[in-house]
């Protein structure tokens, strides 16, 4: 056992640091919800796929580079510590991509990833409605039959990127039956099609970083169902997991934050104030935790290339946790006698063990923001100037724990999945 | 990089808990807190003859010389089977210090440090320490064969003080008083002794946090109130998920600091107290929850729950409060570890 970086890892970490040390803008990019803003991360997502370094983890025919998921943790780790720009294709990168991996048609895959690969198609998800956002089976937007394709009409929000973004992608109500997890679809759709109009609507911070996309018989081609029409919501729910985990938000996120507050800490910090350095200390114990956590997950077999090739199974040592729990059923003391049996990964285990992961980065986050804020004093408040990234580092925060699936649902799948609490 | 147990690991942990499963540990525990401690040390003879207490003695000195890792299995399980007597002492932070003390020459130093060592190893020697102000108390030194204090850098062979009850029924703490000196200049024997005990308590607190969870699921499943079982409920639900989350979190941190430890002893401070910090705030956390949810059959002395309750009170104020650790991760970083 250990956490020694061979010389493969160290040189790809090496090549990715001198090469963001030399092309990673020295001041931070126009906010990346304005048009100009949108336009310059757009070109930024060019630029590093053109170092072959936008979509590391992804096969070398869609422009990556096949790269291991403990590569791919490295990366991400030198991309936030040289402060690099927001990705702002992540929506396409982090949760169409991998559904697209394990669930698109080659020939889907083969028109799709290689331009969200280097920015030229950048992709805004579809998923709540105005009536509809934990609940998300109970979706109103339709889709009905037309030639050689369909007619999306009904109305999505809280479509983050939406404004400036090429296309989009969500379900769609195909058929009524008995289960309302039945007759949903997934489709990919432009936002430029007759029938599309895109409302900005202003966030927290001011910003339109999201938007809501009205859709009045939107035609799309059959060549844009991804998977089985009917079948949207297990496709939707089987790649979930990379909505709400490692690969939306990486360690690299929070290790690199953690390590300015430790830096802020000491450049700003009041010795005597014990209570202010534990949350400190807290904070960067959390961001440690997360990146081991993955680091476990990355050192399992099988988890050479992630993308292409599925999720990795969760380390068995976690898994166990689980199963204990699970096999809980009798008196408190036989739990314990069947305690540590059955370390076999269920079934739905991953997405549900991206659960655990989407509740702690999300409170980590706020927590890390939150410490910096208290330490920045009365310049907290400020939205410009050095510090200024805090604020909107925390603004950003507030939103984690309700996106991807608000933590109250997370923390039910939890607990029903993993502890075997009944529904 | 391999940050995962290896599957020698896994099943050594397993048949360690199958072990303390068949040993019934709480009735045990509650002889043991009675004075009656036959079975009880019974049971620490045959898991040293599992192998357990000797994972920390060298295999010059008929031990395992094992990787901490295997020292964080073995304490996890007996934190999660509620096993009494002084466990970060004798398996750990003892053997590990009279292990650098004996050195690596040849004949030792000290014949009857190599004595001790192999009298640990095959669990026919009790042994605790002291080392204020850190670590004040000698835990279950009535009942240990060597006991030790420490100081800034000697080593003393110790007379114990009256026992004083701690929170856990059948631990006692002790004030200790110095006798014969074993060593001096030893303060980096103490420093890396203090480091594993610091890593055993942690992966106890981890362990009995386990068990607490499990009896929680276990009672919320066969519960009902309202005519449904009430881990149906969201806010039984929410609380149990945010202990999972908890424990989930804290083994990587222990794991992270075993391999640091096996790396290099005296870089390992900031490692082992974040693992620390962690263990104990997710153990407190299944804790406190583990007892709301058994409701006021939990807070019984009667139910098993009291047994990981009080262990979890006991252990976690040891080796270290919860404010020294965080400070002293905080050193490391400013540091520029």
């Amino acid at each position: 056992m250990d956490l020694a970086e061979d010389d493969q890892v160290a040189a790809f970490r090496a090549e990715v640091r001198q090469w963001l040390a030399a092309h990673a803008p020295a001041t931070p990019l126009p906010s990346v919800d304005t048009a100009e803003g949108f336009g310059l991360h757009r070109a930024w997502e060019a630029e590093l796929a053109a170092a072959r370094l936008s979509v590391v983890s992804w096969p070398e025919q869609y422009g990556g580079r096949g790269a291991s998921l403990l590569d791919w943790l490295v990366f991400e780790e030198e991309y936030h510590a040289a402060r690099g720009p927001v990705r702002v294709g992540q929506n396409g990168l982090f949760v169409l991509a991998p559904t697209l991996f394990a669930h698109g048609t080659p020939e889907q895959r083969s028109r799709i990833l290689p331009k969200m690969a280097t920015g030229e198609e950048v992709w805004a998800q579809a998923w709540s409605e105005p009536e509809v956002g934990s609940d998300l089976a109970a979706i109103r937007s339709r889709a009905a039959r037309a030639d050689g394709g369909w007619l999306l009409s009904g109305q999505k929000t809280w479509s983050s990127r939406a404004v400036w973004a090429d296309r989009g992608f969500g379900l769609f109500r195909t058929a009524t039956g008995d289960r309302r997890h039945d007759g949903l679809t997934y489709f990919l759709f432009s936002l430029r099609s007759p029938g599309v109009t895109v409302r900005p609507i202003a966030q927290l911070d001011g910003e339109a970083g999201f938007a809501e996309i009205f859709l009045d018989e939107v035609f799309v081609p059959d060549a844009d169902v991804l998977g089985a029409p009917g079948d949207g919501w297990r496709i939707a729910m089987s790649s979930a997991g990379h909505e709400r985990g490692l690969t939306l938000r990486s360690p690299g996120r929070f290790s690199a934050a953690a390590a300015r507050l430790v830096e802020l800490w000491q450049r700003a910090g009041d010795p005597a104030d014990s209570a202010l350095a534990d949350r400190v200390a807290d904070a960067w114990i959390g961001a440690r935790a997360y990146q081991l956590r993955a680091l476990e997950t990355a050192s399992q077999p099988g988890a050479g290339g992630f993308h292409g090739t599925g999720t990795p199974a969760p380390a068995p040592g976690r898994a166990r946790l689980a199963d204990s729990a699970a096999a809980g059923s009798g008196s408190g003391r036989t739990s314990l006698d069947r305690g540590v049996v059955g370390r076999g990964a269920a079934g739905g285990r991953p997405a549900a063990d991206s659960s655990l992961g989407k509740v702690f980065w999300s409170e980590l986050d706020l927590a890390l923001h939150d410490t910096a804020l208290e330490l920045l004093g009365a310049d907290a408040e400020l939205a410009e100037g050095p510090d200024a990234g805090w604020l909107a580092g925390y603004l950003f925060a507030l939103a984690g724990p309700i996106y991807a699936g608000t933590n109250e649902i997370q923390r039910t799948v939890i607990a029903e999945r993993l502890l075997g609490m009944p529904r | 990089m391999s940050f995962v147990l290896a599957a020698e690991q896994l099943q050594f942990a397993e048949a360690l808990h199958d072990q303390l499963a068949a040993a019934d540990v709480p009735a045990v525990a509650r002889q043991w807190a009675a004075g009656d401690r036959k079975r009880g040390q019974a049971l620490w003879y045959s898991l040293a003859e599992a192998g357990v207490a000797a994972l920390a003695v060298p295999q010059r000195w008929d031990g395992l010389g094992a990787h901490p890792a295997d020292l964080v299995i073995a304490c996890e399980e007996l934190g999660h089977h509620a096993m009494p007597g002084p466990i970060a002492e004798s398996l750990a932070a003892v053997p590990t210090l009279l292990a650098v003390l004996a050195g690596t020459d040849e004949p030792a130093a000290d014949e009857r440090i190599a004595g001790w060592l192999r009298q640990l190893a095959a669990g026919d020697l009790i042994a605790t320490i002291a080392w204020p102000p850190l670590l004040p108390y000698a835990a279950d030194a009535q009942l240990a064969g060597l006991v030790l204090v420490a100081g800034p850098d000697w080593v003393k062979l110790a007379e114990p003080g009256p026992g004083l009850r701690s929170v856990q029924a059948g631990r006692s703490l002790s004030i200790v008083t110095g006798k014969e000196l074993l060593a001096h200049g030893a303060a980096a024997a103490i420093q890396q002794a203090f480091e594993f005990g610091v890593l055993a308590g942690a992966a106890q607190l981890l362990g009995a946090g386990r068990a607490l969870l499990d009896c929680a699921t276990a009672h919320a499943v066969q519960r009902t109130q309202f005519g449904s079982p009430i881990g149906s409920f969201q806010a039984v639900k929410h609380q149990l998920a945010n202990v999972l989350i908890a424990l989930e979190f804290g083994r990587p941190l222990l794991l992270a600091a075993a391999v640091a430890l096996a790396d290099d002893p005296a870089g390992a401070a900031r490692d082992v107290s974040a693992a620390k910090v962690a263990c104990t705030d997710a153990a407190r956390l299944a804790a406190r929850v583990a007892l709301q949810v058994h409701g006021a059959i939990g807070y019984t002395a009667e139910h098993d729950l009291s047994l990981w309750l009080t262990l979890v009170r006991a252990v976690g104020p040891a080796w270290g409060s919860q404010r020294w650790h965080r400070a002293r991760v905080l050193a490391a970083l400013a540091g520029g570890s």
